[in-house]
């Protein structure tokens, strides 16, 4: 799939009297894996809400999959990751993962490479509160995987994880990909900025930058993405 | 297919805590054994044996449903599965289903124990105070479903539990008969789902079964609907 798969246009959002994000546009390109990137509290949370349909807005216009956000035939094509984990925590892995696969239409054998896809083979029977938070939150990302979704909107995915499973789960984004899906990762550490085809950089509500690693480091001539962000902030872009 | 998906994971984490299960079955026997002994097997133990026995169930699904559809709202589970392709239908009837067989089960044992070794009476058949407590179990749970709505935490959830269940049973005619009561009273006592459910058992004792009965049933089962249908408006995909 090629071409844009999210467009964000002139979106203004108010949670709790604080407008989060004033009138934002952007774009999110198929098939790409992109990072959404910001400090905690720039919109990133709020943003990817908007666009997988949970997020009330107060104005703008967000279309993923060519169909408005929201949509009922999109809740089968696009897969969320809130990022607190949402799951059953007193229920086994393999039955979370059963009961969204159910309600997903997913057969059993999704159940299985699911599980496999995020390294919890070992935990598949064990009860998610006796997990880690790191383990916790795979068996959330499990299940975003579940149903194969076209868009996969992951909300702070490898917070927390030690750096082979983040390597490895970058790996399998990019994986998925390759196979055709788009996907737009939310992070608040620089450092797994490199790991993404497209960035997207947030600040306080507004777009500070849409580009891939190479153009930041080239615009702003820093070769630390760390660097190159604040060099954005401070020439006030 | 998508409602018994749910029914059957609201089940499996209540076999998850053996605890609770226990304390559902267990508690409204020992409470029968214990109006039996406290009143000595007479009138008054025959008089509110059975309505308790239909009612109990309506008060636990009540609790429960109200704390478990509460997690579901504060673990993000209800989030997920509002960008998933579930109808908001299959959530609830699934919620109704699971919850209607634990109340299934939970009405026969208590009835067991009460008819078969408390000596307690009734005039009509047994298995209608059985069918009358699982129907009020599902009402007690579309209830809780709609209450949870309004809890933020699980504390305020558990005082739902007396705010709006215990005016319920002091109104519904079990403690004074509603003739008694005063004018204003009874007028709310006739706006209260529970007085109608009451009223079904204390016939279904009596075996005094009439148009009466039909009409208790009737807002029983109206009720049921009005309270899911009040929940599902409270179930949004968008939130501020």
């Amino acid at each position: 799939m090629t071409g844009t798969a999210v467009r964000v246009e002139r979106l203004r959002v108010v949670r709790g009297g604080r407008l989060v994000l004033p009138e934002l546009d952007c774009e999110v390109a198929a098939g790409r894996v992109t990072g959404l990137l910001g400090p905690s509290g720039s919109g990133k949370s709020t943003l990817l809400r908007a666009i997988v349909g949970v997020q009330r807005i107060a104005g703008g216009r967000v279309t993923v999959l060519g169909e408005p956000a929201g949509a009922k035939t999109l809740r089968a094509r696009a897969g969320y990751m809130t990022q607190a984990p949402s799951v059953y925590r007193d229920l086994t892995v393999r039955e979370n993962l059963r009961f969204f696969a159910r309600v997903l239409g997913a057969g059993p054998q999704a159940v299985a490479r699911a599980i496999d896809d995020v390294s919890l083979g070992d935990h598949a029977d064990q009860v998610v509160s006796r997990l880690s938070g790191g383990e916790e939150a795979r068996v959330s990302l499990a299940a975003t995987l579940l149903g194969r979704p076209e868009l996969l909107v992951l909300d702070e995915p490898t917070v927390g994880l030690d750096p082979l499973l983040r390597r490895d789960l970058w790996g399998l984004f990019h994986a998925l990909a390759a196979r055709g899906a788009t996907l737009l990762v939310s992070s608040h550490v620089m450092d797994e900025a490199d790991r993404c085809d497209d960035l997207l950089l947030l600040r306080q509500g507004r777009l500070l930058a849409h580009a891939t690693p190479e153009e930041l480091r080239g615009r702003t001539g820093r070769d630390r993405l760390d660097d190159a962000f604040l060099a954005l902030i401070e020439s006030g872009a | 297919m998508r409602t018994s998906a749910v029914t059957a994971r609201v089940l499996s984490q209540l076999r998850r805590d053996p605890r609770t299960i226990v304390l559902i079955l267990a508690v409204p026997c020992v409470l029968e054994w214990l109006l039996q002994e406290l009143f000595r097997g007479g009138p008054v133990f025959q008089r509110a044996g059975p309505p308790l026995l239909g009612l109990f169930p309506f008060v636990t699904m009540f609790l429960v449903t109200s704390i478990t559809m509460l997690r579901e709202r504060t673990s993000g589970t209800l989030e997920r599965l509002m960008t998933m392709p579930l109808a908001k239908l299959d959530l609830l009837a699934g919620y109704g289903i699971a919850f209607g067989l634990v109340a299934a089960v939970q009405a026969t044992i208590v009835s067991l124990v009460s008819f078969g070794l408390l000596d307690l009476h009734v005039a009509g058949p047994r298995a209608v105070v059985v069918v009358l407590a699982v129907a009020n179990a599902v009402l007690g749970s579309a209830l809780g479903l709609f209450v949870s709505a309004f809890a933020e935490t699980e504390f305020q959830a558990v005082q739902f539990m007396p705010a709006f269940v215990l005016p319920q049973i002091l109104l519904c005619g079990l403690f004074i008969g509603r003739d008694a009561m005063a004018t204003w009273l009874r007028w709310i006592s006739d706006a209260l789902p529970l007085t109608y459910a009451y009223d079904a058992l204390a016939r279904t004792a009596a075996d005094s079964f009439s148009t009466r009965f039909a009409a208790d049933v009737a807002v029983v089962a109206a009720s049921t609907l009005l309270a899911l249908a009040l929940g599902a408006a409270t179930l949004r995909r968008r939130t501020p």
